[in-house]
Formats: C-alpha cells, sequence, structure tokens
C-alpha cells in the first residue's frame, strides 16, 4: 500500500517535472543559439584599445601587459577585486558552524612530507611574485601557489601556534589596505588617485602586490576551511 | 571559422548549460557549480575576444577582465558553500524543496 | 604639502569611496575599532558627499580619471547630479542605519561580522553611482551582492539562510547575465569606458543582444516582477538596520546602473516596445506586491512585499520617460520615487525592527495597540506611510505628482489609472497594520525597552521622507546638475 501511494504521487509530478525541464531546455536553447548567432556576426576587431597600452606600457613600471593592466592602468578595478576577496572571507568566517569539530592528527609521515614541500611552495610563489614584471605573474598567482600549500597544512591537520592565529586578522587585510595606502598617498602633491609617481611606479607595484600575496594566500586558505583555524592546545607533542 | 570564433561559441553554449542546470536542479551544491560552469563559459568567451588581435600578442584588457573575474567568482562560491553548510545545519538538506513558503 | 591638493574637488570620488574601504580593512585587522570606524566613516563621508554636491552644483559634472590615464585606458570617476543625488541618499540612509545599529547589536559575535561587511556595502554603493566603467560596475556589483547576502545571512532565524541562498544564486546568475553583456559590448566597441560607448555607437545586433543580457541581469538584481521572488524572504527576514539597507539602497544600485546604460549606450537604440514592457512588467509589480502585501501574516513580510510594488512605480520612469514631450519630468518623477522610498522604506524597516526587539515577534494579528508601547516609532511609521500612500507634503506625493503629470502630457493615461489605483492599495495594506496598531488596549503586555537611538533613527528618516516633499525644487535643481538627462 505504501509503494503504491508513492508511486502514484511520482506518477502526478513526473509529468510536470519533465515539462518543466523541456521548456527551461527549450528557452535556453533558444536563448543560447540567439547568444551564438550574435557573437558569429560580431564586427572584426578595431585595434583602438591595444594600441594605447601598447603606447603606454613604459611608463607602467612593468613589462608584462597584462600586469600592466591589472595593477596600474585598470589598478582601481583589482583594488576592488581584493576587497572582494576580503569581503568573501570575512562572509565565510561569519557562516562558520558553530561547534568545532576536532580534528584528526594525520599520520608523522604525512606531515613530515608536506612540511618538506613548503620551503618549495614559497619559493615558487616568492618566484611568481618576481616575475610578474615581465612575464604572466604577480600577485593572484603567487598568492594562489602560497594558497595550496596553506591547504596542505590544513588537510594535513596541523596546529598553529597562537602567534600565526593572532596574526590572522592583520594578513587578512594587509592586501587591501597597503592598496588603499598607497592609492591615498598618489594624490599628495596634487597627483590625481592612483597615479603611481613615474620613477617609483615599479617599486610601488611591487610593494602593493607582495602585501596583497600575503592576504591573497591567508584568504583563500581561510575560504577553503571555512572557519578559523584550531590552535596548538600545550603541552607539545614530540617530533613531526 | 576561426579558433577564436569556434572557442567563443562554446563558451556560449557553456553559459547555457549552466544556466540549465541552475534552474532545474533542487540541489545546492549542484546549482552552485552550474554557476561556475556559466562563468567558465563568459571567461572562455573573453578569452576568445582577447585573440582576435591581428598580431602575436594577444589584447591584454580581457585576459585583466578574466583575472578579476575569476577571482571574484571563487569569492561568491566560497560564500555559496558556507551558506550551504548552514543549510544544511539547520536542515539537514542541501536541496530546495519545491514548496518554498512564499 | 597643500591640503587643498590632498582634499580638493578633483579628489573627492577618491574619498568617499576609499574611506568606507580603509575602514573595512581596519574593522577586520582590529575588531573592537569596527563600530567606531563605522561612526566616524558615516560622519566623514557625508560630509565628503556634502562638498561634492556643492561642487557639482556649481561647476556641472566631475570627472577623474583613475592613475591620470586616458578615457579609454583608465577608468573613470564620473560625478553629475544623478550621481551626487543617489550618493546623499546612500549617505543619509546608511547614518541612519549607522547609528541604529550600534545600538542594536550588543557584543555579540555577529556584531564583529556585521561592521566590516556593512562598510563594504556601503563602499561598494559609493563606487557604484561614482563609477563611468562597464566593467567596473560588474565588480561594485559583485562587492554590493556578496556583502548585501552575508548580512541577511547574518539574523539567528532559520528562514534566513535559505532566503540569503535564493538571494545569493538569483544576484550571481544576474551579475553573469551583465557581464556577458560587458564582454559584447567590449568585443564590438573595443572599449570599456561609459562615454566612450555612448559615443561610438556600436554594431546592432550586438548592441540589443548586450543590452538584453545585461538588462536582464540588472532586473533580476531590482526584484521586478517576475523576478522578485526573492525579495519579500531575504528582506522579510534580515536583521532590521540589513532589511532597511536592503529596501532602500541596494536595490537601487542595481536599478541605478540601468538608468545609466539607457541614458548613455543604449539610448538611440531603446524602441518604445522596450519601455512598454518593462511598463507592464511595472504594473504587475505594483498590483501584485500591494496584494501580498495585504495579505501577509507578518510586518516585516508586509513591508518587504510594499518594496516589491514601489520597485514597479519606479521602473515606471522608462515608459513614461520615452515620449519626448514628458522625459524630464518622468525621470525627475522617477528619481523622487527612488529617494523617498528609501527614506520612507527604511524608516518603516527600522521602526519594524524596533516592534521585534521589544514583543520579540512581528506577527500582526498580535499587535494590537503597539502604538501606546512605541509612540515614537508608530509615529516614524505613520508619516513614512504617508509618503508611502503618497499624501502630501511627502515626497512620495510629489513623486506621483511627477509621474501623472509625465503621463497626462502624453496622453498615457493608462498610467494614472495604475498610479492612482496603486495607491488605494498601498493605503489598504498601510491601514491594515495601522488600524490594528493605533487602536486601544487594555492588555499591558510584556516587553523590552527599545534603545532610545532605535526609535529616533526611525522617526528622523520619517521626517525627511516629508521634508523631501517641502523642499522639492531645491532637490530637483540637484538631480539635473550636469545634464544628466
Amino acid at each position: 500500500m505504501q509503494h503504491s501511494k508513492n508511486t502514484n504521487e511520482v506518477d502526478r509530478t513526473r509529468p510536470i517535472a519533465l515539462a518543466r525541464k523541456a521548456i527551461t531546455a527549450l528557452v535556453v536553447m533558444a536563448l543560447t543559439g540567439i547568444l551564438g548567432w550574435t557573437v558569429w556576426t560580431l564586427p572584426p576587431y578595431s585595434d583602438r584599445m591595444q594600441n594605447l597600452v601598447a603606447t603606454h606600457l613604459p611608463i607602467s613600471g612593468v613589462e608584462n601587459p597584462v600586469t600592466a593592466v591589472l595593477l596600474n592602468f585598470r589598478g582601481y578595478d583589482t583594488l576592488l577585486e581584493i576587497g572582494v576577496l576580503l569581503l568573501a572571507a570575512v562572509g565565510v568566517l561569519s557562516l562558520a558552524p558553530t561547534q568545532v569539530v576536532p580534528a584528526e592528527t594525520a599520520p608523522q609521515r604525512i606531515q613530515m612530507l608536506l612540511l618538506r614541500l613548503l620551503p618549495f611552495i614559497v619559493i615558487v610563489a616568492a618566484y611568481l611574485l618576481w616575475v610578474g614584471k615581465y612575464a604572466p605573474g604577480g600577485a593572484f598567482q603567487a598568492g594562489a601557489v602560497l594558497a595550496a600549500g596553506g591547504v596542505l597544512l590544513v588537510t594535513s591537520a596541523v596546529r598553529f601556534n597562537q602567534l600565526t592565529i593572532q596574526s590572522i586578522p592583520i594578513s587578512l587585510s594587509i592586501g587591501l589596505l597597503t592598496f588603499l595606502a598607497v592609492a591615498l598617498a598618489t594624490m599628495i602633491g596634487g597627483g590625481n588617485f592612483l597615479q603611481y609617481p613615474l620613477p617609483w611606479a615599479s617599486m610601488l607595484i611591487l610593494i602593493i602586490e607582495a602585501a596583497a600575496t600575503i592576504s591573497i594566500a591567508v584568504i583563500l586558505t581561510i575560504l577553503f576551511l571555512g572557519r578559523k583555524p584550531d590552535g596548538e592546545y600545550p603541552p607539545k607533542t614530540n617530533g613531526g | 571559422m576561426t579558433i577564436s570564433l569556434l572557442y567563443a561559441l562554446v563558451g556560449v553554449v557553456l553559459l547555457g548549460m549552466g544556466l540549465y542546470r541552475l534552474v532545474i536542479d533542487p540541489h545546492l551544491v549542484k546549482k552552485i557549480l552550474a554557476l561556475n560552469i556559466s562563468g567558465a563559459g563568459v571567461f572562455l568567451f573573453l578569452v576568445a575576444v582577447a585573440d582576435r588581435t591581428p598580431g602575436f600578442e594577444p589584447d591584454p584588457v580581457p585576459h585583466a577582465m578574466v583575472l578579476t573575474g575569476i577571482v571574484v567568482a571563487v569569492s561568491a562560491t566560497a560564500v555559496a558553500l558556507g551558506l550551504v553548510g548552514r543549510i544544511r545545519e539547520i536542515k539537514g538538506t542541501a536541496e530546495f524543496s519545491e514548496n518554498e513558503p512564499e | 604639502m597643500n591640503l587643498n591638493d590632498f582634499l580638493g574637488p578633483l579628489t573627492l570620488p577618491a574619498w568617499i569611496v576609499s574611506l568606507p574601504l580603509v575602514a573595512a580593512g581596519l574593522g577586520v585587522a582590529l575588531p573592537k575599532i569596527g563600530r567606531p570606524a563605522a561612526v566616524f566613516t558615516a560622519f566623514a563621508t557625508s560630509l565628503l558627499v556634502v562638498r561634492l554636491a556643492g561642487e557639482v552644483l556649481r561647476h556641472g559634472t566631475i570627472q577623474l580619471q583613475v592613475g591620470g590615464w586616458p578615457a579609454t585606458l583608465g577608468i573613470a570617476l564620473q560625478a553629475d547630479g544623478l550621481s551626487v543625488v543617489m550618493l546623499s541618499m546612500t549617505c543619509l540612509i546608511g547614518g541612519a542605519v549607522t547609528l541604529y545599529a550600534a545600538g542594536y547589536f550588543g557584543a555579540d559575535s555577529a556584531a564583529i561580522s556585521f561592521w566590516p561587511l556593512w562598510l563594504f556595502l556601503w563602499a561598494a554603493l559609493n563606487a557604484l553611482f561614482l563609477s563611468g566603467d562597464i566593467f567596473n560596475l560588474y565588480v561594485t556589483l559583485e562587492l554590493l551582492g556578496l556583502s548585501a547576502v552575508s548580512l541577511v545571512a547574518l539574523s539567528r532565524s532559520a528562514e534566513a539562510p535559505p532566503a540569503a541562498m535564493r538571494y545569493l544564486l538569483v544576484s550571481l546568475i544576474g551579475s553573469l547575465s551583465y557581464l556577458m553583456g560587458v564582454a559584447l559590448l567590449y568585443a564590438a566597441g573595443g572599449t570599456l569606458d561609459l562615454n566612450a560607448l555612448a559615443a561610438a555607437g556600436p554594431h546592432r545586433p550586438s548592441i540589443s543582444a548586450a543590452f538584453a543580457l545585461m538588462a536582464a541581469g540588472l532586473v533580476m538584481k531590482s526584484a521586478l516582477f517576475p523576478m522578485h521572488f526573492w525579495l519579500p524572504p531575504a528582506h522579510a527576514n534580515a536583521p532590521a538596520p540589513v532589511s532597511a539597507a536592503l529596501s532602500a539602497l541596494v536595490v537601487k544600485g542595481s536599478f541605478y546602473i540601468l538608468m545609466r546604460l539607457w541614458l548613455t549606450i543604449f539610448e538611440p537604440f531603446i524602441n518604445p516596445a522596450t519601455a512598454d514592457l518593462i511598463g507592464v512588467m511595472a504594473a504587475f509589480a505594483i498590483v501584485w506586491g500591494s496584494i501580498q502585501a495585504l495579505l501577509a501574516q507578518r510586518l516585516k513580510m508586509l513591508v518587504a512585499y510594499s518594496t516589491v510594488a514601489q520597485i514597479g512605480y519606479i521602473f515606471l520612469i522608462f515608459p513614461l520617460s520615452s515620449m519626448p514631450a514628458a522625459t524630464q519630468t518622468a525621470w525627475q518623477g522617477g528619481l523622487y520615487f527612488v529617494f523617498s522610498h528609501a527614506c520612507a522604506k527604511a524608516a518603516v524597516f527600522l521602526a519594524a525592527g524596533n516592534i521585534v526587539y521589544s514583543v520579540g515577534h512581528d506577527r500582526i494579528s498580535e499587535l494590537n495597540g503597539i502604538a501606546q508601547r512605541l509612540p515614537v516609532s508608530m509615529f516614524a511609521f505613520a508619516l513614512a506611510g504617508v509618503s508611502l500612500i503618497g499624501l502630501p507634503p511627502s515626497g512620495g506625493f510629489v513623486a506621483k505628482w511627477l509621474y501623472l503629470n509625465a503621463a497626462l502630457t502624453t496622453g498615457q493615461w493608462w498610467w494614472t489609472v495604475l498610479i492612482l489605483g496603486g495607491g488605494l492599495l498601498s493605503t489598504a495594506y498601510v491601514f491594515r497594520f495601522f488600524s490594528r496598531a493605533f487602536s486601544y488596549t487594555t492588555e499591558t503586555v510584556g516587553g523590552r525597552p527599545v534603545p532610545w537611538i532605535m526609535e529616533w533613527t526611525a522617526f528622523v528618516l520619517a521626517m525627511c521622507a516629508v521634508i523631501l516633499g517641502l523642499t522639492a525644487p531645491a532637490v530637483i535643481k540637484l538631480f539635473t546638475a550636469g545634464q544628466p538627462f
């Protein structure tokens, strides 16, 4: 009796569900088709913007055009984007689960392996940060690699000491605050907002990117973890 | 058809596919994945737009847009997943039922 | 270091955007200073906006190229009358909400998250209203949407997370649609600058597709019928100051972008059919929203559905302005609606928040005689209600007057019927609550005392809605500075 009742309910809802799926599919396909046709008929390339980037690249302080656009010509977008990242971290922390699940400790060998990988991760990240001036690279790429290290630390259930945990709030916001400090400081002496003085452009971009790398790494790790990390409980355990 | 046009059209198709799943599937994590696929479609379209330059160097502006867009998408996904976690804590399930009030 | 260089008129837009961001960053780094930083930012930003308004009135539109790069290479910040009015509205409501929240949140953990999130929301709004670049607008939209959703989720009620989730999903698909439109415009026009795109007049099919995509996304985010379904649960279940900010400010952000695009890039391409389609949706919004408000069981749900209806009124700006004879009047009317609704709706949500704070619930059937216990809040509710209904001398009345003028001048009499009918419906749902609230009862129900700041911010906002009605000529002069229309 129970079984047939369920079958009746399924029979009644199934045609409706199928109809919904069919209609949605048709509408989506129609919209996609129209959009595809529009893309097909796009006019050929006009090099308005490209010329501007090429001619202004030498005074941007970097040699890679994408880094120049991200950190100089359209640096304001990047500023807001770092704000979005920090906002997400605050949001995720505010949604953190109220009960803390005790973390299992990973086998000691895995912890040792991961802790030996970490120096290489840091070196690669530092390289990516520096090479952004000349080739694809920069703050976001370096921060992402560092965050991968952070994710490894988290998944191997490494415990952080109190100093690390206490430095999390400031390291979260150091990127945004540094960027804002530089941006507002450029207005001293009559310059435009975010207009780096020419001889210092390269250095200022590096400073902003360095601070941003730290913040991005910590933010992405927190986004992965979903809550504040656990601290170390005294007494310390031997080894590892 | 040039390569960049092909990429652009594939991007549009991805956008549509994600939109379909977003509307149809009741499971929240699948909705979030669908949104990410749609986002990937838009980014693919932008990368294709960057390839239209006549020379060897691509147009850096769409590349910068995609980089920014990826960061924004990651942030949004993180918040969305955090919400899913909270919903699971409260309601015990990660699916929207058909008859939500109001 | 010359102080005038540092704080000169050209730097004002930069400060207006940066100050809330700095405060937000500091609020994350040092949680204890979140609240004082927010209060300071509220005052400082308001002063800066007042100064900016003065500059725009005197000199017309102010443009600031970020980084000093030429228009199509860098990002332009732009302040004309329209932007300044929206900024002033944000400062007014934002200041009130800040003070209210200072009293509303005690020392619990939600307070630590609230201040940075709220400052990010404010920064997003400021950046949005000052932006002159379509991709920059996308980033501000995301900043706005994510902070709004996170604020909704701060509420402890069990209905808040699903409501926040629905809001987030709609918001994200809206932004994605908008971004696709941006990509199309860039592919066709070669630039991301609003003014440059408006001047260039690119390729026809891509313009229509881009407009459709961007408009669809922005309409979803502004909760115009039939894309309104996410709004009532989200606004009704958020904490009281958040509800006020959401209804008064956040939905206006995406509406502002749609207005801006309509007036600049898409201006030569609009056909009357599009405007009429929007008009039909607006009509449904007014009727459906008002009916649902009449049927609502909870006070905050009633107020949220009222927002759905008022958003319909605001969107009437598009069909009413499509005929040249009435364009100016229609735009002014719509903006007056935006501003008065912001003050009135925020006041109403804050007052409703006071009621919930006091008696712990907002079921209308059990709120008999609440006016005896919270006279200041109910007086605020009454004044705001006057503006929502559209009675003189409130801002809502001026808005409806301008709209009726526009409709009658162009012979579109059907809008007149809609506007007047809508007024009757709003009277009905407002009085539905009032008759209970102001009834005389002898029961003395216990209740928490409400901090004075919470009651008086609601009252001041409601007064502003009325004052807007009395100072119409000056406000309209501010709207039209720099000829945005």
